[in-house]
């Protein structure tokens, strides 16, 4: 059986090659006294997903919108594409936790908001929009409004605004974490085909070490106070063993105990 | 409410009131109460003529003007006010104290600052109706839900999109609600803007018939007045509800 390689430690530093398309260099950030993120450094591999895996409080949310340009770091530099992130850009899309949906806007708009915002045409926009709605499985409810939708339904609004803008990196912060649990499996299936039919880099932040171990191709664990990446997963034995397998792969259950093991003593 | 198990109309409660009117004024207990039937018919003679009918004229365009200042200016400053710290923390004082300062001695100041005529009623008027509105807008923006906002950030919004696409819109059901509540501020501040400044408008007319113990007049221009206000601020109110549906959601 093929072990999954596991390295103890973050790699050392090279220069951005080519095939990483995200790289976080040295990051830190202090919120005044507190200390989130030290001297962080991590590699997201082109058309992978990697997931940041830890317990609360461990900056996991902080570095993706550190990627995102939403928050500044405080020393250190995020490298999309070799090139140095000062704000948020259109290389990158971004799936909140909460769905950030416009509740005055039907779904149609919401997905099309992201291209709004670009300026592109509305007739162009909406017929992108639609693709993505039909392609997340909301075909016939364009007209519909968020508060009329189940929580699952809305975070497929979001990730249909996320891909229509076709942005190389996808952040995903939490996603899954608000919808319920059969819906949140679905999910995580769907996920798994979006990697493998898109060509994007996938950044994935989730609390649920199974479904880190599930979705991921690379796991990075961080741990608190302050925050660090601590090991760097890669479970390469269980994909490609189709959807259905996976949670029954003996790989698959060795990394979830292995990650417990090692996050154990953090969690109060 | 049901009556022997009808259902009865939205404020019939009014009749009741209105036949109380009808008869304390026959028992003659005063001439300032003249019975109920005889105001309403006064009110029908009254309407057409052509003093009614300027005073209406005048009062509904220092209202309106008033109303479309306030709004114009309030909504925006309230706005930037919930966005930006340092406007807050400059204008946030002044809000709050003309919110509850007696405006109507600020009125003979408006006066002798700009004159006797149709500028100083508009002036008291948006003055009447403006901080509410700003303070409710600001009150709008402070609740908006952060992600909506890094959200527009995310996909690139400037700042004028951010305005306009997230933050008028979010805050919407609050700005209405101040708007509503800044409309009837405005009724209060027009009529006492005519009564002090310039005898114009229907503040000439309860001049007018105070003056000259037309009580029948005078309560039947209130009553057209209190009817107006009331239909203006239910308008509102009809609008608040249309667009609360997501004010509980965001």
């Amino acid at each position: 059986m093929a072990m999954s390689q596991i390295s103890d430690a973050p790699r050392p530093i090279r220069e951005p090659a080519p095939e990483n398309a995200v790289v976080a260099r040295n990051v830190s950030k202090h919120y005044g006294p507190v200390e989130a993120l030290r001297d962080l450094t991590l590699e997201f591999p082109r058309g992978q997903l990697t997931s940041l895996l830890g317990p609360s409080g461990c900056g996991k949310t902080t570095l993706l919108k550190i990627i995102a340009g939403l928050l500044e770091p405080t020393s250190g530099e995020i490298l999309v594409n070799g090139e140095q992130v000062t704000g948020p850009g259109p290389d990158r899309a971004f799936v909140f936790q909460d769905f950030a949906l416009l509740p005055w806007a039907n779904v149609m708009r919401n997905v099309a908001f992201g291209l709004e915002l670009r300026g592109v045409a509305r007739s162009e926009r909406e017929a992108i929009a639609e693709r993505y709605i039909r392609d997340v499985g909301l075909a016939g409810f364009e007209d519909s409004y968020p508060h009329q939708l189940s929580g699952g339904m809305r975070q497929r609004v979001g990730l249909a605004r996320a891909l229509s803008v076709d942005a190389q990196v996808l952040l995903m912060d939490e996603p899954f974490s608000a919808v319920d649990e059969q819906t949140r499996r679905k999910f995580q299936e769907d996920l798994l085909a979006l990697v493998e039919n898109e060509n994007k880099t996938f950044i994935f932040v989730t609390h649920s070490i199974e479904e880190a171990v599930y979705v991921s191709d690379q796991i990075a664990i961080l741990l608190p106070r302050p925050s660090r990446v601590s090991e760097i997963i890669r479970p390469s034995g269980i994909r490609g063993k189709g959807a259905d397998n996976i949670r029954r792969d003996p790989e698959y259950l060795d990394i979830v105990d292995r990650i417990w093991a090692s996050l154990r003593s953090y969690v109060e | 409410m049901r009556l022997f198990g009808y259902p009865l109309p939205g404020m019939s409660s009014l009749i009741l009131w209105g036949l109380l009117w009808e008869i304390v004024g026959r028992l003659d207990l005063t001439f300032f109460l003249p019975p109920l039937t005889e105001v309403v018919s006064t009110l029908f003679a009254v309407i057409g003529t052509p003093a009614f009918l300027k005073a209406l004229t005048e009062t509904a365009y220092a209202f309106f003007a008033g109303v479309f200042f306030a709004v114009a200016i309030g909504i925006p400053t309230g706005i930037l006010m919930g966005k930006s710290r340092l406007l807050d923390e400059l204008l946030l004082p002044w809000v709050n104290m003309f919110l509850s300062a007696p405006l109507t001695a600020l009125v003979p100041v408006l006066m002798v600052l700009f004159g006797f005529g149709m500028k100083a009623i508009i002036i008291t008027t948006t003055l009447f109706a403006i901080w509410i509105i700003i303070l409710n807008s600001r009150a709008g923006v402070l609740q908006i839900n952060r992600s909506l906002v890094e959200m527009a950030r995310s996909y690139g919004a400037t700042p004028l999109d951010a305005f306009f696409k997230i933050y008028f819109w979010a805050a919407l059901p609050e700005i209405l609600g101040g708007v509503r509540i800044g409309v009837i501020r405005a009724v209060k501040g027009v009529i006492i803007g005519q009564l002090l400044i310039s005898i114009v408008g229907f503040g000439a007319l309860f001049e007018l018939y105070a003056n000259n113990f037309l009580m029948a007049h005078f309560w039947a221009v209130l009553v057209v007045l209190f009817a107006l206000a009331f239909t203006i601020s239910e308008f509102l109110a009809y609008l608040e509800r249309r667009v609360s549906y997501y004010a509980a959601k965001r």
